[in-house]
């Protein structure tokens, strides 16, 4: 017999207990899993959509959200007057609705935007682009969810539109959008003729900070962030990092609740046997370390169970329509990583005080009392 | 072998109440018990041997008095593990086995403390089975045994890291007459056998009288007979 066999041994004797110590973790691995990797995709997807062939975005400056940011006509004409710019393109956002489809993200694009260029037309063609009035132009995952093709009728909000045009991109947040022409969604929007960002592209990337300092000056109610720059300090961001890693905290607090709840039930039933291993030559640290193994093994059994539970839910959510693409079923190995390491970490925090229980469990005093 | 060298435990003088002072349990008691040497403490319910058991053991503290077994002094917390690991071996009344666990798990257990090698320990757990014959019950789980077989287990347990003093407190208490005479003799041949200092503590005059020497304990004073 080695010590592990003497771990499952104690674990196996409340199976149910123990099942349930170590599905509190199963759950805050699954929920972390989840949680970050629909974070991470919709940030991802996001910096995506906005970094499109550009190296500065420019929105207004201190909008808590880029929804609410308005860049006027006059100021897109301002950037692209900037010396060194060679490429600005005006983006709208907003949210639209479909029936059964209440949240369908809305771009509104010029017909020069290069994701029209680089997209993978299904139906119709990118020179039609902005040349029908009333026509959207479907993502491939949106007109599959839809159940739309080039030439039908679709409903939007409250009207009629036809479409344009499919087409896939590589981005899976755009491949389940709409897309309207700039005027016309700045027209359904109410939003006169501004737009949220503006992409731009310059003719030399040196020449980052003057375009940057130049137009700040001229247009003092802007922001010009590099694409990396703006990763960091959009607001919209850190409080989407916050909230995964609030919720995953939580998550792995009730499990590390469960494991000491467990741990200590394990402990108290067993105090005397406890003072029989300290009897029989078990130092103080291996009776804690017994207990911190167990509470490990149920780290364990919980990461395994939590990664197949969470993996699981993330291939399902990939194919729910809703999700628009935000959810990234492949998790980057550091993720992975820290996630197993909350979990054992969470674990064995839970087990520090039934462990310092039964170590300070004094074998006389123990066997004394029947 | 010196007669210094004989000598297995030592207490000098030891004292141990409980209850800030009011419960006096041993006063003044002193004992020396040599190598291979079959000690009987005896006295009545609650007179104090498994206290005096437990303080010669380290599992307990003397309020004064002074104790020493194998040469360490088991009022310091390292020479009680060393001496707990190598030089003790104990068998209690309710042998304390621990239920989920084989017999041969169970006699295991000592030498997972001290980290004894697998091979070895193996060949040491058989033999112990064997003399006293538990081969065959080596892959049950306690429940599976009678209270001799328990009790047989908990002695080899005890004797699994080769202790030079064990300390057996009424290991027949909770066996029937015929049980706890085979259990007492198993003790007392192995004992024999191995040069092993016993400290019995019983209430049975027959397995005191059985012993080398025997010490009666009343009111908390030791007094030999």
């Amino acid at each position: 017999m080695r010590v592990f066999s003497l771990v499952l041994t104690n674990l196996g004797r409340h199976r149910l207990r123990a099942l349930m110590g170590s599905a509190g973790i199963a759950f805050g691995v699954a929920a972390m899993l989840t949680i970050l990797a629909i974070v991470t995709g919709a940030i991802g997807m996001f910096q995506q959509i906005l970094s499109t062939d550009s190296h500065y975005l420019v929105f207004e400056r201190n909008v808590s959200d880029l929804f609410f940011s308005s860049v006027t006509r006059a100021q897109v004409a301002s950037i692209r007057a900037q010396p060194g710019v060679r490429e600005a393109h005006a983006v709208l956002f907003g949210i639209v609705s479909s029936p059964g489809h209440p949240v369908i993200t809305c771009f509104g694009i010029d017909a020069s935007d290069p994701r029209l260029r680089r997209a993978t037309w299904l139906e119709g063609q990118p020179a039609d682009f902005g040349r029908k009035p009333g026509a959207v132009y479907l993502g491939a995952r949106a007109a599959a969810f839809l159940g739309a093709h080039a030439g039908e009728a679709i409903v939007i909000g409250r009207g009629d539109f036809l479409v344009g045009g499919v087409f896939r991109t590589e981005n899976g947040f755009e491949d389940g959008g709409v897309f309207l022409p700039l005027a016309e969604a700045q027209d359904y929007f109410h939003r006169g003729d501004a737009a949220s960002v503006v992409a731009v592209k310059l003719s030399d990337e040196s020449g980052g900070p003057a375009f940057k300092a130049a137009l700040e000056s001229a247009a003092p109610g802007l922001v010009a962030l590099e694409n990396r720059e703006f990763s960091s300090s959009y607001n919209s961001f850190k409080i989407l990092n916050f909230t995964a890693w609030a919720v995953g905290i939580c998550a792995f607090a009730l499990g590390g609740l469960g494991v000491a709840n467990t741990m200590l039930f394990s402990v108290f039933t067993r105090i005397r046997e406890i003072a029989v291993l300290r009897v029989c030559g078990f130092s103080t640290r291996q009776v804690a370390l017994l207990i911190f193994s167990e509470a490990a093994a149920l780290a364990a059994a919980g990461v395994v169970a939590g990664l197949v539970l969470g993996f699981g839910l993330l291939q399902v959510l990939v194919h729910v329509p809703q999700f628009q693409g935000y959810v990234q079923a492949t998790v980057r190995p550091v993720v992975l990583v820290g996630i197993v390491v909350t979990a054992f970490v969470t674990a064995v925090t839970g087990a520090i005080f039934p462990a310092r229980f039964a170590a300070r469990i004094q074998p006389a005093e123990a066997l004394r009392y029947e | 072998m010196s007669e210094s060298l004989a000598i297995i435990a030592e207490a000098r003088e030891v004292s141990k109440s409980y209850d800030g002072g009011r419960i006096a349990v041993l006063r003044g008691a002193s004992l020396r018990v040599q190598a291979g040497e079959m000690v009987a403490l005896w006295g009545a319910s609650g007179s104090g041997k498994s206290t005096f058991l437990h303080l010669l053991g380290g599992l307990d503290l003397p309020d004064a008095g002074t104790i020493t077994v194998c040469g360490l002094d088991p009022q310091l917390e390292a020479n009680r593990l060393e001496l707990r690991r190598r030089h003790l071996g104990f068998v209690f009344q309710l042998h304390n086995l621990i239920p989920d666990l084989t017999v041969e798990e169970n006699i295991r257990v000592p030498a997972l403390a001290v980290g004894l090698g697998t091979a070895v320990t193996a060949t040491r757990v058989r033999q112990l089975a064997a003399s006293v014959g538990l081969t065959h019950r080596l892959g049950h789980r306690i429940q599976d045994l009678s209270g001799g077989e328990r009790q047989r287990t908990a002695l080899c347990r005890a004797l699994m890291n080769s202790p030079r003093l064990l300390l057996a407190d009424e290991p027949t208490g909770s066996l029937d007459e015929q049980t706890g005479e085979s259990v007492f003799r198993l003790l007392q041949e192995l004992a024999r056998r191995d040069g092993i200092a016993v400290v019995l503590a019983t209430h049975e005059r027959r397995f005191a009288s059985a012993c080398d020497r025997q010490l009666r304990i009343r009111d908390g004073v030791l007094t030999e007979n």
